[in-house]
């Protein structure tokens, strides 16, 4: 690691200030951005430690939910409020990463990692996100891993998250505050960005902004909901595919569904269409598999990733298929 | 003898000097004290960017040259100046014991642990929280020390594999571990040690994870699959993995367990997978 110094910060609005200021990083968990230091993937000549600002609170507020920022992703799994209300939120969680880290990552952290493409990692390859204008390493190189939907010329990566994936499906938004004091509230799905020509920006927020809270709206589909991750080995891994869904039935049809996939786009991936096709029908197996097909007909594979087009389908109809109550 | 303080003195009168002699003056070193550097890489970067020109701009202004300083700094210095410059101080209560420890800022607790402290029981794996050979005990919780930085930690207690032991009476997890032979070459064992403590204590709190089958209610007793996933972010290169789980088992139900395996079926899903009992 370059060198850099430390110092704490106890006020979420003076930790925004000096976020402005050239060099400095926040640092909250640590999990991704002390290995990024490592790599020399981020530079940094001053960690300002946030971990330490009373920002951790989970409570009910006006129907849903409130998510101080810097409530660990374990604490947040194991919130008696998140478990029987959001029970997708926790099993979202606790399919990422393990044990140890989610005992370290906080929930505004989770919001902010960075892509795990190797090429963004690897500081001997080109990469747009890294050094903006140096090219993509992944578009023709090897791209299993990478995006399906929403990709450009310049990035071809994926979004992490698990979380951030349930959270998509939640309609959760962002609370953020800027240096100035103020507060604003971000929809999720608006949270995260594609990359189009500036893929060196992952997210919507301003310079100066932090993440203070994600808020929840009144819990929906807490009896039929599902996060289904599919993965090159059992646990402890990226998701190849993953998929977020929520149903609400009445009288035979679907009410209101609401997918959301990981691993396939540059942001938690809402399926829009997929929900569309849906809403209506009754929630059969072949119903499912429609919903799913009207989603993954827009993907866009590159070369080697054609193979997350079918799981990805497959994925969704079990995802739905759990979420309505199979086994 | 060696008197820092009259280094430091040194240092700056060869600034003062140098600044001018760069046409760079006082605005030069105001951007260098702005970067929070310590004098003496003031007084490096200012010597390095002199070497490789960063003001040989011909016919250049004071502005220009203080701009290019700006510039070459912001990119260069960090990597210009080795070894530890700056020291913190820090606290730690380890395996019960107050240590203070003066640390580079960059110090994770890994490496204060083991170079600063002489505690070498915990393992340096990957150092990218990839494999949990580093995993320690921070306020009773399980996490991955190369990962934290040791200041983050100040005041803190941690608790590492030396700490587990009362006297010579072994942890339960230790005893078990050699009772099953629950490794080959060993060096992932502090750290499975010290994540199986942590992880008894979550699932006594009824803590969830991936492989329950529904998170709203509380399970306290775990299969084998949930150990196995409650486990899975302590990767052994050995492949002691039956023994592993069959130790932490025998601890967690407190009867006698045996390591037990079968062949992956077609059939078998991660949800459906028949709950492979060690008991």
């Amino acid at each position: 690691m370059r060198p850099f110094s430390y110092e704490r910060s106890l006020n979420p609005v003076m930790a925004a200030q000096k976020s402005l200021q050239g060099g400095v990083r926040l640092l909250a968990g640590g999990t991704n951005l002390l290995d990024l230091l490592k790599e020399g993937v981020e530079d940094a000549t001053k960690l300002v430690d946030i971990t330490r600002i009373p920002l951790a609170e989970i409570r009910e507020e006006n129907g849903g939910v409130r998510i101080g920022a810097l409530a660990k992703n374990a604490d947040t799994a194991d919130n008696p409020l998140i478990r029987r209300q959001y029970p997708l939120l926790s099993q979202a969680i606790l399919a990422g990463a393990s044990a140890q880290i989610r005992n370290m990552a906080t929930d505004g952290g989770n919001l902010m990692q960075r892509t795990r493409c190797p090429y963004f990692y690897d500081i001997a390859m080109p990469c747009n996100k890294r050094v903006p204008g140096t090219g993509c390493g992944a578009r023709e190189g090897l791209n299993k891993m990478h995006a399906l939907f929403g990709w450009s010329e310049s990035c071809v990566a994926v979004h992490p998250s698990d979380m951030c994936v349930a959270l998509a499906a939640l309609d959760a938004t962002v609370q953020v505050q800027g240096a100035d004091g103020k507060e604003r509230s971000i929809p999720f799905t608006d949270f995260h960005r594609l990359p189009g020509d500036q893929p060196q920006k992952d997210n919507t927020l301003q310079p100066g902004e932090v993440i203070v809270a994600l808020v929840l709206p009144k819990p929906i589909f807490t009896d039929k909901s599902h996060y289904l991750k599919v993965r090159d080995r059992a646990s402890y891994a990226f998701a190849l595919v993953s998929v977020a869904a929520g149903l609400e039935t009445k009288g035979g049809k679907v009410q209101q569904v609401r997918l959301a996939m990981g691993g396939v786009a540059h942001k938690p991936w809402r399926a829009v269409e997929a929900e569309k096709a849906l809403v209506g029908k009754a929630p059969t197996e072949a119903n499912f598999l429609l919903a799913a097909e009207a989603e993954m007909k827009n993907a866009r594979p590159l070369e080697h990733n054609a193979f997350k087009v079918d799981l990805g389908k497959r994925a969704i109809v079990r995802a739905l298929s759990r979420a309505n109550g199979a086994a | 003898m060696f008197d820092p303080d009259e280094r430091e003195t040194n240092y700056l009168t060869d600034l003062q000097i140098m600044s001018e002699d760069l046409g760079v003056g006082p605005e030069g070193a105001e951007i260098l004290a702005q970067m929070d550097l310590p004098t003496r890489r003031r007084f490096l970067t200012y010597a390095t960017a002199a070497v490789v020109g960063v003001f040989a701009i011909p016919g250049s202004s004071r502005a220009e040259r203080v701009g290019a300083l700006e510039t070459w700094a912001r990119s260069n210095v960090p990597l210009s100046a080795p070894g530890q410059e700056e020291t913190m101080t820090l606290s730690l209560q380890v395996n019960g014991a107050t240590k203070k420890v003066a640390v580079d800022p960059r110090t994770v607790l890994l490496d204060a642990l083991r170079e600063r402290m002489g505690m070498t029981g915990t393992k340096k794996g990957c150092d990218h929280g990839q494999c949990g050979a580093c995993t320690v005990l921070v306020d009773g919780r399980r996490v991955l020390s190369c990962l934290t930085l040791a200041a983050q930690v100040d005041g803190q207690s941690v608790t590492t594999i030396e700490g587990l032991a009362q006297g010579d009476t072994l942890h339960p997890l230790q005893e078990a571990f050699i009772k099953h032979d629950a490794y080959q070459c060993g060096y992932c064992t502090p750290g499975q040690i010290c994540s199986a403590v942590g992880m008894l204590n979550e699932a006594k709190q009824g803590a969830a994870s991936y492989v329950t089958k529904d998170v709203r209610k509380t399970m306290t007793v775990l299969t084998d699959d949930e150990i196995r996933e409650r486990m899975s972010g302590n990767i052994c290169r050995c492949g002691a993995y039956p023994k592993i789980v069959s130790a932490i088992h025998e601890v967690h139900s407190g009867k006698v367990a045996r390591q037990t395996w079968a062949f992956h079926k077609d059939e078998d899903e991660l949800f459906e997978e028949v709950s492979h009992e060690t008991v």
